[in-house]
């Protein structure tokens, strides 16, 4: 009974942190394992969303239904066809007239129109203008434009051919010499598929902890962990460890999966890769915890982890919108979001390199937010209820 | 059976609108979303920030200089010295562009031979890129025009007379705000709906409800309907916002559009019914949401054309109803497309909807 | 140091709980609930201390308070000499606090909970083996080490509670509820264990409990009601006063349920309750003339006196402070005129009923028949198989075989106006939280297809019959529990059902609103309504007509109480109780499968 007295007396103070740790992370690694859900979303959600997002998303149009319309054919509407047939950009079809053809804008069976018109042979050498009239169905403003650049690159590539044939070479002033860097072949799936990486990190990081944590919660068993002697710390650092190798182990998987499968060249360092989404990952894991302790339901922490996490990380993170063309108050919003700083480094480092100018800003800021987060997700989780 | 279906869709409608949290759940975020990234979600680049390394001090080259400057697609940021500065600047983002004219330009230029303009773009943002490249394109291409005319030279040939129907400034929220409407449409309805009978189930009214005299059908209905009408009512909302508040033209008819939002809610609310009937708890039911929401916004051409996808997944898109809602509301928004025209999108919608519904019937006796 | 030291006892005066004008109130919403108003308080070091009071008397919130998981809004606490609201820390790591759900990891073992608790409790490694051996030894989890804490029986996870909160062993221990929904024979198991820690450990015990017989086994209770404290001392200071006022009463001619609502309300008349083959009466005085003159006009009614329990003191205590409502329970019935039909017609039946989950069976090959206008009861502890067999009846759960047929009909399969005949109460009192109470009224009524005058008229008679008038706008969410189940009774009963199936309808529930709850029941019974009870209050279980005592998804034994409770008789027990009838029965099987 005296060893009862003393073993009783004050086992936070006989140094069991390390122990209590230990066991803190043993058991959620063994729920972990217990429960397929969590390796669902750590494991499979990652190789569901990278395929269905990496062949999903692509902002590179390849064989666009045009109509061509030659209203005198002859030879040269029929070399210029054959331009475009040789487009990989292009799927043309030639129809007699622009009735047929408007019609067929009109049911969105073509993008656009090449209506050539009356002399192109003798007009196309002219610096008029009009012998070519290209119509593009505007809706899709984006695709619109990508069409008229492809366009207009069919063109001017056919002229050179045709005055290389000719002997007669165009009197061109200013020619332009492009110099696309670490993209060269613009690909949008290069720059796609690293910002998936992040959207992919921030549903795993906040939408796991949140959950886990909330149940917690729910089922009670929170109640009798913190009546124990852990501090409040040990508890937060408990949840953050394994479910950060989770988390680190999808985000492998997604790195992998980008370089082999979609092909992306990763230029930067893997160190400094494993560094950043390490900062990423403690943020996205902070902002679940965040969620949780605040919600402590999992009903509101699964619908504030959707609405605060998902949909910006989307829309205003640079992953498909240009940050920089949003307006300042947008722009402003947008400093809150950490994937945004996460996909920077990330479309830097894998195709640019390890470019420190960007890089460590970012990752400074979010070094700020996972600071920001855990701490204040430490603040409000307390040892009360 | 009319009255026992008003007082279930009466206490639905409470058991929403009742508690406060869910009413802010419900009506705030959609109203910032569709404000917030009404104006984020855009493609459209003005501005370009470049930087200019002229080698060649001539007249013609700062001819060319200031088409760029008084093009409102570019913004000149930097003026470079030393080859060494491209990179760096580049680099850190702080140039989207650089143009580069060396110092035999005005030479070139001179003699009639070709003279070379650089542009170095970044790509990291392959479409942002490929934008720039256009614009300077088309800015180079009216200074060789005019060069041409002023001093008598054959100049290049024929230019592309190039237009765009139905959206002829090309503006990309034009494009993106309409699909908007049927993401936020998409992701309330689901919500109000996917967790309702996972609530009761996890509450024990479920229970209550079937030892009443209700048949499935009627649960059914009641359930649906407060979905629906919050979701037309939202629907509404936005659409105004879209009209008066961004300015979209809405060319075509109201009743159409109405007739697509309709069609569109009901089978939005006959998946979030269905994955509600088979989750028991809440946590499945938001999950089951999830993992029908996310897949749903980004198969469904709301950022990205259909188009642009490998032929498997072109395949996946045609059991999404928002790919057949974003064709209609774009449609009725920008060219005005009749009734008649979008019947190929309104059976699909209707053909989703039954099918949930129905299956969602038979799911509520079945998975007790 | 096997007792403390006489003069650190002094000084401490020997207490090791004491809390001083304790206030809590929470915020939910708009609404304040005040859930301890200046509590004061003290526990004594080796003795087990009792907190006795219904659902939301304020138990659970003390006992965070005391184990420094909250912080109250006034009032000191001081536990073994610390102060919790200080040093919370301190407090936690002297203590052992079972909360009410255990706090177990269900996708854990039973050995990993065990060494997450040593690890959180910094229990050193060579200490461990002896300490889980005696910790088995003591609890009988021994053969079970390797199972998952999730596939364990509602007494052997609250052991295993019991197990993880005592791996370091504590100086006090705090048990919430410990004993809720676990079955008599594990009860009785865990009070063993909780002296054996007293005499051999010499830990002091807090423990909160809603069984008033329970009371008694402590050495000190504190009675919380409603926030405050309406008594405190050893059992006996509570039953001592009801010296001389408390009578079992019998009239041969009538029956015992029959009595028990004449006598009750009667002037002078405490509490009237069904206990055996008679009538407990707690009169207001030690009169003896008293109940003579209640019962002087019943032919051969036998009076005689009773040893006073520790809930007739309860019970008096709580009548000081709420007297009986005008309105008479027992009028219930009146309203809810079953359709005729012949008495003693068998309306219910039941045969070889099994149900299946993957290849666990939770209820396996049942077979019992429910007269019209009987009141059957279905008795045991949390997983016996009662709510499955339940749901069942009430076509909400499809059988995995046998046959099953309610008023003639398969509830599941016949058509929707088939479940008009039935009322259905749920084990949560399941109505729609955030709709107001008169809104819950309006949808059950129209649920159930009343229309017109009449449903005005029903919803009328549930305000006044309900006593809810005073509530007709608060969400219901937020009702005291009692409320709640008047609510919820008054919507299973609007459509005037001929069967009306009850889950738990007392569980949490004070004991006077479950005197109320079952003279309701019983003037349903007399109106010739067929009543179908669940309940794990083995006393209640005298007011069923007959009932069946289910255990491990099988029927034990079925027959009226007095049958049942003849089993159990032996020279030693002559007059035994539901509760030994129980567990003369769960040791019998138990013994006959070793067998």
């Amino acid at each position: 009974m005296t060893a009862l007295k003393g073993t009783g007396g004050n086992p936070a103070a006989s140094g069991g942190a390390g122990m209590r740790l230990r066991g803190l992370i043993r058991k959620e690694f063994l729920q972990v394992l217990r429960d397929p859900s969590s390796i669902a979303i750590a494991f499979l959600m990652p190789i569901l969303l990278l395929l269905l997002f990496g062949y999903g998303i692509s902002l590179d149009a390849e064989h666009v239904p045009v109509a061509l319309v030659a209203e005198q054919p002859n030879a040269d509407t029929d070399s210029f066809a054959g331009a475009f047939r040789q487009s990989r950009y292009f799927a043309p079809v030639v129809m007699p007239g622009m009735r047929e053809a408007v019609a067929a804008l009109n049911s969105r069976r073509v993008d656009a129109i090449i209506h050539i018109k009356q002399d192109f042979s003798r007009r196309m050498r002219s610096t008029d203008g009009g012998v070519i009239q290209v119509i593009v169905n505007g809706i899709d403003a984006n695709n619109a434009r990508l069409v008229q650049g492809y366009v207009e690159g069919v063109w001017a590539k056919w002229l050179q051919a045709e005055a290389l044939a000719n002997g007669e070479p165009l009197d061109i002033p200013v020619q332009v010499e492009e110099r696309v860097w670490f993209n060269s072949e613009l690909k949008s799936r290069n720059f796609i598929v690293p910002g998936l990486i992040a959207i992919i990190m921030t549903l795993i990081g906040a939408l796991l902890t949140a959950m886990v944590m909330a149940r917690e919660w729910e089922r009670g068993t929170m109640e009798a962990l913190i009546v124990t002697p852990v501090t409040i710390r040990e508890v937060v650092v408990g949840k953050l460890i394994p479910y950060y190798i989770l988390g680190m182990g999808g985000m492998v998987l997604s790195v992998v999966m980008s370089a082999g499968l979609f092909g992306v060249p990763l230029k930067g360092s893997l160190w400094v890769l494993f560094l950043a989404s390490s900062l990423f990952l403690l943020a996205a894991l902070g902002m679940g915890l965040l969620i949780s302790v605040v919600a402590k339901n999992q009903f509101v922490a699964g619908q504030a982890a959707i609405i605060a996490t998902f949909l910006p990380a989307f829309i205003l993170s640079g992953f498909l919108f240009d940050i920089s063309s949003m307006p300042a108050p947008v722009q402003v919003i947008t400093h809150a979001v950490a994937a945004r700083y996460f996909i920077a480094i990330l479309q830097t480092l894998f195709l640019a390199g390890n470019i420190w100018p960007i890089i460590l800003p970012n990752a400074a800021a979010l070094l700020l937010m996972a600071g920001l987060f855990l701490g204040l997700a430490r603040r409000k989780s307390g040892k009360r209820l | 059976m009319g009255r026992r279906i008003l007082a279930l869709m009466i206490k639905e409608f409470l058991a929403i609108l009742r508690d406060k949290k869910s009413r802010v759940v419900i009506f705030v975020p959609p109203l910032i979303q569709v404000l917030v990234f009404g104006y984020a979600a855009t493609f459209d680049l003005k501005h370009v920030p470049y930087a200019m390394f002229n080698e060649d001090s001539s007249t013609v080259s700062r001819e060319l200089e200031a088409g760029f400057r008084g093009s409102p697609n570019f913004k000149e940021v930097a003026r470079i010295l030393r080859h060494s500065q491209i990179a760096s600047l580049i680099d850190r983002k702080d140039v989207l562009m650089v143009l580069h004219i060396g110092p035999e330009f005005s030479r070139d230029m001179a003699m009639g031979r070709p003279a070379i303009i650089q542009v170095i773009v970044d790509g990291r943002n392959s479409n942002t890129a490929l934008l720039t490249l256009n614009y300077a394109k088309t800015v180079i291409t009216s200074f060789n025009n005019e060069f041409a005319a002023a001093n008598g030279r054959t100049g290049p040939p024929a230019r592309l007379e190039t237009r765009a129907w139905f959206n002829p400034n090309l503006e990309s929220r034009w494009f993106i705000v309409p699909g908007i409407v049927g993401l936020l449409l998409l992701v309330v309805t689901i919500l109000v709906t996917a967790l309702s009978v996972a609530r009761e189930r996890e509450q024990g009214t479920f229970d209550q409800l079937l030892v009443t005299p209700f048949r499935p059908a009627e649960i059914l209905i009641g359930k649906a309907l407060p979905g629906f009408i919050i979701g037309v009512g939202e629907a509404t909302v936005i659409i105004l916002i879209t009209v008066f508040w961004f300015r979209v033209p809405l060319q075509g008819n109201v009743a159409t559009l109405y007739a697509g939002v309709v069609l569109f809610l009901f089978s939005s609310v006959g998946v979030g019914l269905m994955i509600s009937s088979l989750s028991a708890t809440q946590q499945q039911g938001l999950l089951g949401a999830f993992l029908f929401v996310v897949p749903a916004i980004i198969l469904s051409g709301f950022t990205t054309p259909i188009a642009n996808m490998p032929h498997l997944i072109r395949q996946i898109t045609y059991l999404n109803p928002m790919r057949y809602f974003m064709i209609i509301i774009r449609g009725v928004f920008l060219e005005g497309t009749p009734f008649s025209m979008l019947i190929g999108q309104f059976w699909p919608l209707a053909a989703i909807g039954l099918f949930n519904m129905v299956l969602a019937g038979w799911m509520f006796r079945r998975r007790l | 140091m096997s007792r403390p030291d006489p003069r650190t006892a002094t000084e401490t005066g020997d207490i090791a709980l004491a809390l001083g004008r304790v206030t809590k109130k929470f915020v939910s919403g708009a609404r304040r609930v005040d859930a301890l108003q200046k509590v004061s308080m003290t526990a004594r070091e080796g003795r087990v201390t009792g907190l006795i009071g219904p659902d939301g008397a304020g138990k659970t919130t003390l006992m965070r308070l005391v184990a420094g998981l909250l912080v109250p809004d006034e009032g000191t606490i001081s536990v073994l000499g610390i102060d919790a609201v200080r040093d919370p820390l301190d407090v936690q790591s002297s203590i052992g606090y079972m909360p009410q759900r255990y706090g177990l990891y269900e996708d854990l073992s039973v050995q990993e909970n065990l060494d997450l608790y040593a690890d959180l409790k910094g229990v050193h490694l060579s200490d461990r083996p002896g300490r889980y051996r005696e910790l088995m030894a003591m609890t009988g989890l021994g053969p079970f080490t390797s199972r998952f804490a999730g596939r364990l029986s509602g007494g052997m996870k609250q052991k295993l509670g019991l197990a993880c909160t005592l791996v370091s062993p504590p100086r006090l221990l705090i048990l919430d509820e410990p004993t809720v929904g676990v079955d008599p024979v594990s009860r009785r198991e865990l009070w063993a264990i909780v002296y054996r820690l007293v005499r051999d450990e010499g830990m002091s015990v807090l423990l909160s409990t809603a069984y008033l017989d329970e009371a008694e086994r402590c050495d000190d209770v504190v009675v919380l009601h409603e926030g405050r404290i309406l008594g405190s001392g050893a059992p006996k200071t509570f039953s001592g006063p009801m010296k001389g006022r408390t009578y079992r009463v019998r009239v041969p001619s009538v029956k015992n349920r029959t009595l028990q609502e004449r006598l009750s309300g009667q002037p002078g008349v405490v509490d009237a309750v069904v206990q055996g083959e008679a009538v407990r009466l707690v009169m207001s005085n030690a009169e003896t003339q008293a109940v003579e003159k209640l019962v002087e006009e019943m032919e051969g009614a036998l009076i005689e006196a009773a040893a006073p329990r520790f809930e007739d003191g309860f019970i008096a205590l709580l009548r000081e402070m709420r007297p009986p409502a005008a309105r008479s329970a027992a009028d219930t019935g009146r309203a809810v005129a079953a359709a005729a039909g012949k008495d003693g017609e068998t309306i219910i039946k039941v045969k070889d009923l099994q149900r299946r989950f993957g290849d666990f069976y939770a209820v396996k090959g049942v077979t019992f028949g429910v007269k019209r206008g009987e009141v059957f009861g279905l008795l045991g502890a949390n997983g016996a198989g009662k709510s499955t067999t339940f749901r069942m009846l009430c076509g909400l759960l499809p059988p995995s075989g046998g046959t099953l047929s309610v008023a003639g009909v398969d509830l599941r399969r016949a058509a929707a106006s088939a479940r008009a005949r039935i009322g259905y109460m749920s084990q949560k009192f399941s109505l729609y939280g955030n709709l107001s109470v008169r809104q819950n009224l309006d949808f059950f009524s129209s649920a159930y297809g009343l229309s017109g005058s009449l449903r005005r008229e029903m919803i009328e008679w549930a305000f006044w019959q309900f006593d809810l008038g005073p509530v007709a706008d608060s969400t219901s969410a937020d009702l005291p529990l009692g409320f709640k189940q008047r609510l919820a009774m008054a919507c299973a009963l609007m459509h005037a059902p001929d069967i009306i199936f009850l889950d738990e309808p007392t569980s949490g529930v004070d004991p006077l609103a479950r005197r109320e709850f079952w003279q309701r029941i019983d003037s349903l019974a007399e109106k010739g309504v067929t009543v179908l009870v669940t309940t794990h209050f083995m006393e209640e279980a005298e007011y069923c007509d007959r009932m069946a005592i289910m255990a491990a998804g099988e029927i034990l034994a079925i027959g009226s109480p007095a049958e049942i409770k003849s089993r159990a008789r032996t020279t030693e027990l002559p007059e035994p109780t539901l509760e030994d009838a129980f567990i003369a029965l769960i040791t019998g099987t138990t013994e006959g499968v070793a067998a």
